[in-house]
């Protein structure tokens, strides 16, 4: 994110007093948006989550009971560790797979269309009936493990999702099963805006191409990585329909994701309060994020300025 | 300048001349993960063209005994989803109709917000477009009750309208990153030239801006239509009865708590109700890359 | 010309007004999508456009989560659905303190409601403080064992006659290669089935007492046997049973590759579907086995309240036409079910069901769903500490009572 907007940051500056009239009545609906709803509907929901609200959101203030009780939960605490888990992996992994499959597609393969479909169409697909067939997979009466066993390797075992201990990494090849075509395609268009000369360059200069796609390629390539993980980052924060479609949230709370803790307590568990609670301590840290951000673009206007001077 | 012109699309590796040894490896490399993402297709494939008691035998990856199109009829023709078997169809049209008029618009809003954003800046459409960022991090059902209270307030609540609405705001945050990128990476003298000319913010947005935008259009259009397709949640809240998307028939098909599962037909009818977006993906897939290239994420 | 649309608007209303008994479209939300489903609501809706005038708009929206979160959605949005499937239970109990259900009192009392549904907690379900906001359409009953007649025989074993047998035998069940104990990981069926180990350890008095009367004393002396036999059906089941379906669990049962699965009346479609026979091919045993019981889970209808009189009156009308004795004998036999009354032809049930209705004659026999007692938060607590201790076999017995008991003490 903030790679993004450093970019854009580094642009001459342009700013047209005549044109700020015209400019503010033409994103009228993204100050409605911005303001009216995002600003506003997080202002209730933190407020929210200080009253007792169960059915309905009400105005019952009770202070910091509901975080008292969202902290205390072991379900909570163990999601909160589960997607920082799942994150870092899925958003690892995601970008690396996603990168390395952008490298190889970039070889002048034959049938690049073909190949770039079949990783995308994961994307367009309901959740609900693939998580349905990954778990199907991963049975080990059903599935791989079974398969595997009837051609002769009898003592195969696969089943990541029947264990506290592996139900997680067995979502998160379903996440990135379902995602990683995106950060391909982004970074692939990355890869293809880097100057021609470089490659040549390289070459002329000896450089192994692999050399060439890691140390030179992909420092050139900014803006792509900071969409792709932008992207990636918002699916990670809000991930909860393929956990729902995989596995439940189970085998007891290990694949229990922040998200569905707070949707289950906005709707069947009639708690908005404590949903509410939850929801605001899951934005706490893009909202810290959004504030370092914030100063960081002063500082570096404020010393931009002093350069000028 | 410009990236544009440089034929942005082309691979540029170094060009293969016969069958190498890294040419097998890069073919190898790409057929294994070919099938890691096919196989799951697969399943879904012949579990579609199987009997529910062949389903019932297990044998997953096997070839259907019994090949029949049963299913897939059944899926978009036959199913019950409430009262009614009609299957997938009778949504079709409403999600038509919700992803023909929300996709433009809230690409349209976008684009001004991205082009404003990099050229117009004023007090504040900095904070402004953090903001908007943030709210690409907001879990949806967290917004849900104020925006039910505010849409009925204005009474747009269960309208065409109101999800249209609904569908540009919450495109808005990544759409307006990606154009704000793409136009901030256009370089200045395009600008500059525009001022000179003596054209004014809607000026050089039109004569100048919309013209170059088509590929990262083209980028915006490929993510809206599937988000908006494939959206559940709004639809349910927000179209209102008579403009209930078609991903409500398929729920309907596919999920029950207490009732028989029929996983043939739901496996058609999840193939079937991708089949728009798939489209969208085979037809401009070149586009897609090429989008993206011409500086939709190249800071 | 603007001063004309209020006077016409006016005028329109004044028109309506004099007409009440003007038909009106009644959009009714439910989650019965499934083909089995599809009968049972084809009842509903025939029979009420049979009455004339009115019709029935299905707004069927599939899993019960997602279509009660609909129509809540849809009342504070002041765009509510006639009529809303729900489970009885608390979760509608705020839409009564706000006002936002018709109150269907004088409709309950002309057609003697209090004196024709039985048992009487399903009553209860819709009658708060002497007023009907809701009909209750059917029970469905969680306290039923599936066992497959053919897995017990090849074990050389009889059918159990109480879970402490049942653990008993299951071991011959595993060594002749049966899963003895067949379940599915997803949440709703671990608690599902721990609460009727639940009811069958502690009997329905001492259940009442802790689940009701929030005994916590009681619950700390009780419950360290029921979690320790809970443990102990876990090492009876098979390795894939995380998240399966109840569907594809009741299959394994169905197959002969699984002896028994704890799971609601529902599952006797699956039987029906397979083309086998009670008594036969399964039995299906009513629990506790020693002293069969019926839990009182099933559906009701709330009707949201409506400014459009002839919308009012149709509901009224709706309501009234679902608990006839007629449509409660098709829509229950549609939907394989029990009734709500006594006097409905139920000829056509199979020996299951006509079990479920032998038992349900006596109040004694009912164990009240815990849903009338326990707020939906507090369930959901219990089913989140059923659902860890069924996976976590570190956690000690004495830890999951600490957490019930803690549970239990912030019920609201």
């Amino acid at each position: 994110m903030t790679e993004v907007a450093l970019a854009a940051q580094a642009q001459p500056r342009r700013r047209r007093r005549r044109g700020s009239l015209q400019a503010i009545l033409a994103t009228t609906p993204m100050i409605i948006a911005a303001v009216g709803v995002f600003v506003i509907c997080i202002l209730f929901s933190i407020f929210w989550s200080m009253t007792n609200s169960k059915l309905f959101p009400n105005f019952n203030f009770i202070g910091l009971t509901q975080y008292q009780r969202l902290w205390g939960t072991d379900r909570w605490i163990v999601s909160v560790q589960n997607v920082l888990v799942f994150g870092s992996i899925s958003l690892i992994v995601g970008l690396v797979f996603g990168y390395l499959l952008a490298v190889f597609m970039d070889q002048r393969i034959r049938q690049e269309d073909l190949f770039r479909s079949i990783f995308l169409y994961p994307f367009a697909m309901s959740l609900v009936v693939t998580g349905l067939v990954w778990q199907w997979m991963y049975d080990p009466n059903l599935g791989i493990q079974s398969a595997v066993r009837s051609l002769g390797w009898t003592g195969f075992t696969f089943a990541p999702l029947i264990h506290e201990s592996t139900a997680l990494y067995g979502v998160i090849v379903g996440g990135v099963w379902n995602g990683v075509g995106v950060t391909m395609a982004i970074l692939l268009a990355g890869l293809r805006g880097v100057d021609g000369e470089i490659w040549k360059a390289a070459k002329v200069d000896g450089i192994p191409t692999w050399r060439t796609y890691l140390f030179i390629a992909l420092p050139m390539m900014r803006g792509a990585i900071a969409t792709a993980f932008v992207l990636q980052l918002t699916g990670v924060v809000r991930v909860f329909d393929i956990v729902v479609a995989m596995t439940g949230g189970g085998p007891g709370f290990s694949t229990q994701v922040p998200a569905l803790y707070v949707i289950q307590h906005l709707t069947d568990r009639v708690n908005v309060g404590q949903g509410m609670a939850a929801a605001t301590m899951m934005l706490a840290p893009v909202m810290l994020l959004i504030v370092l951000r914030g100063l960081f673009v002063m500082r570096a206007e404020s010393r931009a300025k002093r350069g000028a001077k | 300048m410009t990236t544009m012109t440089m034929g942005a699309g082309d691979p540029r590796g170094p060009k293969p001349k016969r069958m190498t040894a890294s040419r097998i490896g890069v073919y190898a490399f790409l057929i294994i993960s070919a099938l890691f993402f096919l196989t799951p297709l697969w399943v879904m494939l012949v579990t579609s063209f199987k009997t529910m008691d062949e389903v019932r035998q297990g044998f997953l990856f096997n070839w259907p005994a019994n090949f029949t199109f049963d299913p897939w009829i059944k899926a978009w023709d036959t199913a019950c989803t409430g009262r009614y078997c009609d299957g997938l169809k009778p949504g079709f049209w409403n999600s038509v109709k919700i992803t023909l008029l929300s996709v433009p618009v809230s690409i349209v809003v976008a684009m001004i917000n991205g082009y404003a954003l990099s050229f117009w800046r004023y007090k504040g459409s900095e904070l402004l477009f953090s903001v908007l960022v943030f709210g690409a991090f907001v879990p949806y059902q967290v917004v849900i009750y104020p925006l039910i209270i505010g849409m009925s307030k204005v009474g747009l609540f269960a309208t065409l309208p109101g999800i249209v609405i609904v569908h540009t705001i919450f495109g808005m945050p990544i759409l307006t990153l990606l154009y704000r990128n793409y136009f901030a990476a256009l370089p200045s003298e395009l600008f500059k030239a525009g001022r000179v000319d003596g054209a004014g913010f809607w000026g050089i947005f039109f004569r100048i801006m919309l013209p170059m935008s088509v590929p990262v259009s083209i980028v915006a259009v490929i993510l809206q239509t599937t988000g908006i397709w494939n959206d559940f949640l709004f639809g349910l809240v927000f179209a209102g009865r008579e403009n209930m998307p078609m991903t409500v028939q398929l729920n309907n098909i596919v999920q029950t708590t207490t009732g028989i599962r029929e996983y043939n037909v739901n496996m058609a009818a999840t193939i079937l109700t991708a089949a728009v977006p798939l489209v969208v993906y085979f037809v401009s897939g070149k586009w897609f890359v090429r989008g993206i290239a011409a500086g939709a994420v190249k800071g | 010309m603007k001063k004309f649309i209020p006077a016409v608007a006016l005028l329109a209303a004044a028109f309506a007004g004099s007409t009440a008994v003007r038909a009106a479209d009644v959009e009714v939300a439910h989650w019965w999508t499934s083909g089995g489903e599809q009968a049972a609501v084809s009842v509903f809706a025939n029979e009420f456009d049979a009455l004339g005038g009115d019709k029935w708009i299905d707004g069927a929206i599939a899993g019960g989560e997602a279509s009660r979160s609909a129509t809540l959605q849809r009342i504070l949005g002041g765009n509510p659905p006639g009529a809303a499937q729900f489970n009885p239970g608390r979760q509608y109990e705020e839409l009564i303190a706000n006002g936002q259900l018709l109150d269907l009192t004088d409709l309950a009392t002309k057609e003697n409601w209090a004196g024709l549904i039985r048992p009487q907690s399903i009553s209860e379900a819709c009658l708060v403080d002497g007023h009907w906001w809701c009909v209750p359409v059917n029970i469905h009953s969680w306290n039923w064992a599936w066992a497959s007649i053919p897995a017990f025989k090849a074990a050389g074993v009889e059918l159990p006659t109480s879970f402490a047998d049942f653990l008993e035998k299951a071991p011959k069940l595993k060594a002749a290669g049966i899963t003895p104990f067949a379940i599915g990981g997803e949440s709703w069926q671990i608690s599902g089935a721990f609460g009727v180990v639940q009811t069958s350890m502690l009997g329905l008095e001492k259940r009442e007492q802790i689940l009701k009367g929030k005994d916590v004393a009681l619950a700390a002396a009780e419950m360290p046997a029921v979690f320790t036999k809970w443990r102990e059906f876990k090492q009876y089941t098979d390795e894939g049973s995380a998240n399966r379906n109840w569907n594809d669990t009741t299959n394994l049962v169905i197959t002969g590759k699984a002896a028994m699965q704890i799971m609601g009346d529902w599952a006797r479609g699956e039987f029906a579907v397979a083309g086998q026979k009670a008594g036969v091919d399964y039995a299906c045993l009513a629990l506790p086995i020693e002293a069969p019981t019926v839990s009182t889970g099933g559906d009701i209808f709330l009707f949201p309240k409506n400014s459009d009189p002839a919308v009012e009156a149709a509901q009224l009308k709706m309501a009234s036409m679902m608990i006839t004795p007629r449509v409660q004998a098709l829509f229950n036999n549609a939907k394989g079910s029990m009734p709500v009354r006594d006097d409905v032809d139920m000829s056509l049930a199979d020996d299951c069901m006509k079990k479920g209705l032998e038992i349900i004659k006596d109040e004694k026999n009912i164990a009240v769903d815990a849903g009338r007692w326990l707020s939906n938060d507090t369930t959901g607590q219990m089913n989140d500490l059923a659902a860890k201790f069924w996976a976590d076999d570190s956690m000690t017995v004495e830890d999951a009572v600490a957490q019930y008991v803690d549970i239990l003490k912030n019920a609201d």
